[in-house]
């Protein structure tokens, strides 16, 4: 990435490792917004998935020799810690699902800002 | 077998009692019942001992240093008569053979000389412990005829000794044992529990400390191990602790022999101080330079081993004496004063170990130990400790030391006969004639007798262990050591009796005159005699009294010798209900003593058709340059024969009828008394009272010590203590009370308000800032997110920031 960036320049230029990082960027903040808006539980996880696919974006495009123009690239490991945070995501949904049930179990609601039991 | 086999073979000798030692140490108890097993392992050890050095001296020594024959007399006082003539000759030693007598005497001086210089003798270091400087500290081996003769005679009779006490230490098996000499206040006897195994671990080490001193390379080891063998005597002796006795007589042992090794001390310092080096032998370091020990230092060749302080020593002596010490010509002494100094300051060590006037006090009463452990301290250890070292040390003592050893052996042997005399404890009647014994030894070697002195050494372990196992077995049969208490016990015990008188005959020194056939002391008490005369011939004036003495000493020896025979196995019983009671000894008690007694009666003998003979054997171990004749230089009068002038034929004849004289006299008296009755002892008490009551109390040298060092140091001791209470004591409790003063004080105004103001101000403000983070633990998820949105903005906004402000 040369340091003569500009946004402007994104739309006329082919597809390189910006135009993906952009993306990445965009579903990190779609997903940050949903985690901060959002009052079902459902939502706020949704959000999650959405920063960690955004962070996954950036993963995959660092990992792609095509996209450096020659330069360095992470090579395997970009794939690998996308996958890795592929299956952590699956995971912690479950963890999180399981929470959900059990949360709206105990309060016939899973709205998260009922849940504040641990403020100080 | 090869010669470079003997440092294994001994090393093997003298480790294995260590092995044992550790084994019953740790198992103690568990060994067998009550710890049984433990005598057995003992005795396996010291028996691996003896085969050991049995295999190094008949299969390694004797087949590679074949033995000159040094009967001929004649020849060698030829060879040595011609040395005396001319000092700075290199004199004859008693080595000269046939060969060399019928040669010219020049010839016979180069046969000397090559013989010399040949002196078998093997040494190095098996492990150097550690070096500071100049200090080197090592455990080094030193193996000559000496040596391996003494590990023979040492084995053998520890061998004896071990399996001997498996029988007389059966009541420790015995579990409680009851000690019937101590009784605890309720008035019953003490019960406690049996120590057969712990007795062993001490006989075992107590070989592994005396085989170690023997085999010593260096002075530092020798004394490291005269050390060990001094502490295996206090743990042997006290050996019953629970009687006042017992522990009161280790402790005299122990803190007498202190008193000797500090003189010792003082020796080894001055000769490490002005030579360098501890080692006997000359030693190669491993970039191939040889360092001297310290024989070759003080006989160097060049000197055709002539005693010469070497030129450190008078350098080092003339800045401290050249002020004072020097004679007439110009030359210094000092070089002379520092070995005399050196040499008796070894001696004092030996004087504490052989028991030697005055530090003789300890060996009577270390008596109070078990009879085994007697046998053994009294003849192949701790007191042979003291001989074998005058003997190993003797090239660098001084012709003047050596009269301060001759004079001191000489009372000795002379005060301990007297005192023998009147004692009626069958133990210390052989106690002080141990002590007697050794003073002939120490005045033999003195007067130069080298050969003569170590030969007797070798005779008198093997009688007077003989003599102790033979009163062990009467005192194990009577319950008694009270002499008036026995008689007649020849019936009862034969075997004891027997080898008893054998032992008897052989301290007298019992033989046909003027021919070469007696027991064992007959040849080394007459070899000691002769080398008196030939000094007394040499040197007149006063010094004929170290003739008279050992001459009257014998006749004594005979005398308590055979008085005690008498009062124990001759007469009628004195006291019936003990002699009914009296058994002959088990066989493993017995045996034992047969094995000594064929010893004590043909360790004086010749192999018939070989060389092989103890003398023989010592006199190949004779250090290079001590046969000569040699002249004091501090006391120009004195003059120390070679020993081998002391086989002149006249001499011979001489000495061996006074010494035969003096002996049958002594017996007579003997008989007189104590079996014919015809004089009555109590008369002749009465008749010397003030003798009899001066010798009953052992020319008071205990209460002399008593009334000057023990009761004064005590006095010291209580004030000092008296002292302590009053002065120091008051003052530290002074200084605590003084210091919880002021820390009182002190808390109250620095750490209530200062330290305690501050940490608590700390807390304060650990509190409020937690009150103030608490808001922000709001528990809402939604808020957290935000929180973590706006911190990363912030942070992209502060690194960009910086970036931005670093890169424009």
């Amino acid at each position: 990435m040369n340091s003569t960036f500009h946004l402007a320049n994104l739309l006329t230029e082919p597809p390189g490792i910006a135009h993906f990082m952009t993306v990445g960027a965009v579903l990190f903040v779609c997903g940050a917004m949903c985690m901060a808006t959002k009052r079902n539980a459902l939502g706020v996880l949704m959000g999650i998935e959405l920063v960690l696919n955004g962070a996954n974006m950036n993963f995959v495009a660092f990992g792609s020799q095509y996209l450096q123009n020659g330069g360095e690239y992470l090579g395997l490991d970009g794939p690998l810690m996308a996958l890795f945070v592929i299956v952590l995501a699956a995971a912690e949904a479950a963890v999180a699902l399981a929470i959900a049930l059990n949360f709206y179990n105990n309060h016939d609601s899973i709205d998260v800002d009922r849940a504040d039991q641990l403020q100080g | 077998m090869d010669a470079s086999a003997l440092p294994t073979l001994l090393a093997i000798a003298w480790l294995t009692p260590l092995a044992s030692f550790t084994v019953i140490v740790l198992l103690g108890k568990s060994l067998g019942p009550h710890g049984k097993y433990a005598g057995y392992i003992s005795v396996g050890a010291i028996l691996v001992s003896t085969v050991m050095s049995l295999v190094a001296l008949f299969g390694a020594w004797l087949p590679n240093h074949p033995l000159a024959d040094a009967s001929h007399h004649g020849a060698s006082y030829e060879a040595g008569a011609h040395g005396s003539s001319s000092p700075n000759a290199h004199s004859g030693d008693s080595h000269a053979d046939g060969r060399a007598a019928d040669a010219h005497a020049a010839d016979a001086h180069a046969a000397d000389e090559a013989h010399e210089s040949e002196k078998p003798a093997y040494y190095g270091d098996w492990y150097a412990l550690g070096q500071w400087g100049k200090l080197k500290l090592t455990i080094g081996y030193y193996i000559d005829a000496l040596t391996v003769t003494m590990f023979s005679m040492v084995s053998l009779i520890a061998a004896c000794v071990h399996v001997y006490a498996l029988g007389y230490m059966h009541d420790e098996l015995h579990d409680p044992y009851v000690d019937h000499e101590v009784h605890v206040h309720d008035g019953g006897h003490l019960h406690r529990p049996g120590r057969f195994h712990r007795f062993f671990q001490y006989l075992s080490l107590f070989s592994f400390s005396m085989l170690g001193l023997v085999i010593a390379g260096n002075v530092a080891m020798v004394f490291v191990f005269w050390e060990l063998v001094g502490i295996c005597s206090y743990f042997l002796i006290g050996f019953y602790i629970e009687r006042q006795s017992a522990s009161n007589a280790a402790n005299k042992a122990f803190i007498t022999n202190r008193v000797g090794d500090f003189g010792m001390l003082i020796g080894m310092m001055a000769l490490w101080a002005s030579l360098g080096t501890f080692a006997f032998g000359d030693l190669t370091t491993p970039d191939g330079q040889t360092e001297l020990g310290i024989f070759s230092r003080l006989r160097t060749a060049e000197n055709d081993h002539r005693l010469v302080p070497p030129p450190e020593m008078v350098a080092e002596g003339e800045r401290t004496f050249a002020s004072t010490e020097t004679t007439g010509d110009g030359g210094s002494n000092a070089g002379h004063w520092l070995l005399f100094i050196a040499g008796v300051g070894i001696f004092c060590g030996c004087v504490g170990k052989s028991a030697q006037f005055p530090l003789h006090v300890w060996l009577p009463d270390a008596m109070e130990g078990p009879t085994p452990v007697s046998a053994l301290v009294h003849s192949a250890t701790m007191v042979a400790a003291g001989v074998y070292l005058v003997g190993r040390f003797y090239p660098a003592f001084s012709p003047e030391a050596l009269l301060v050893i001759a004079v001191v052996g000489c009372i000795t042997l002379t005060i301990a006969a007297t005192i023998a005399i009147t004692a009626v404890d069958i133990k210390r009647v052989l106690a002080y004639s141990t002590v007697s014994q050794l003073g002939y030894m120490m005045l033999s070697l003195g007067l130069g007798g080298w050969a003569a002195g170590l030969f007797h050494l070798v005779t008198h372990a093997f009688f007077k262990s003989l003599l102790f196992l033979c009163s062990g077995s009467v005192i194990h049969a009577v319950h008694s050591n009270d002499m008036r208490e026995m008689g007649g016990l020849r019936r009862k015990m034969p075997i004891t009796a027997y080898t008893m008188l054998v032992g008897c005959l052989a301290i007298i020194g019992a033989g046909i005159p003027l021919t070469a056939f007696g027991l064992s002391g007959y040849y080394s008490k007459d070899a000691i005699v002769e080398q008196a005369w030939s000094f007394a011939e040499t040197n007149k004036g006063a010094y004929w009294l170290l003739l008279a003495m050992p001459v009257v000493g014998a006749a004594m020896t005979a005398f308590y010798m055979f008085r005690l025979w008498y009062m124990t196995f001759a007469g009628k019983p004195r006291n019936h209900h003990r002699y009914d009671h009296a058994h002959e000894s088990p066989a493993v008690m017995t045996r034992p003593l047969l094995l000594l007694a064929f010893f004590a009666i043909a360790v004086g003998w010749t192999v018939p058709l070989t060389n092989l003979s103890v003398t023989n054997l010592l006199h190949q171990a004779e250090p290079a340059g001590i046969a000569a004749t040699s002249h004091g230089v501090l006391l120009p009068s004195l003059t120390v024969p070679a020993e081998a002038l002391s086989h002149a034929p006249e001499i011979k004849f001489k000495a061996g009828l006074a010494a035969f004289g003096a002996a049958m006299t002594g017996l007579l008296a003997a008989t007189v008394i104590y079996l014919w009755n015809t004089l009555n002892p109590a008369e002749i008490r009465q008749t010397f009272q003030p003798v009899y009551r001066l010798l009953w109390n052992k020319w008071y040298f205990d209460e002399l010590y008593s009334a000057a060092l023990i009761r004064p140091t005590m006095a010291l001791g209580r004030r000092i203590a008296a002292f302590d209470r009053a002065v120091i004591d008051e003052l530290i409790h002074g200084l605590a009370w003084l210091s919880r003063g002021v820390s009182k004080v002190f808390g109250v105004l620095f750490d209530q308000t200062v330290v305690d103001g501050t940490v608590n101000t700390f807390a304060d403000w650990t509190w409020d800032f937690g009150l103030l983070l608490r808001r922000l633990q709001t528990g809402s998820v939604r808020q957290y997110v935000l929180f973590i949105v706006a911190g990363t903005l912030v942070l992209f906004v502060a690194v960009s920031t910086v970036q931005w402000l670093a890169y424009s």
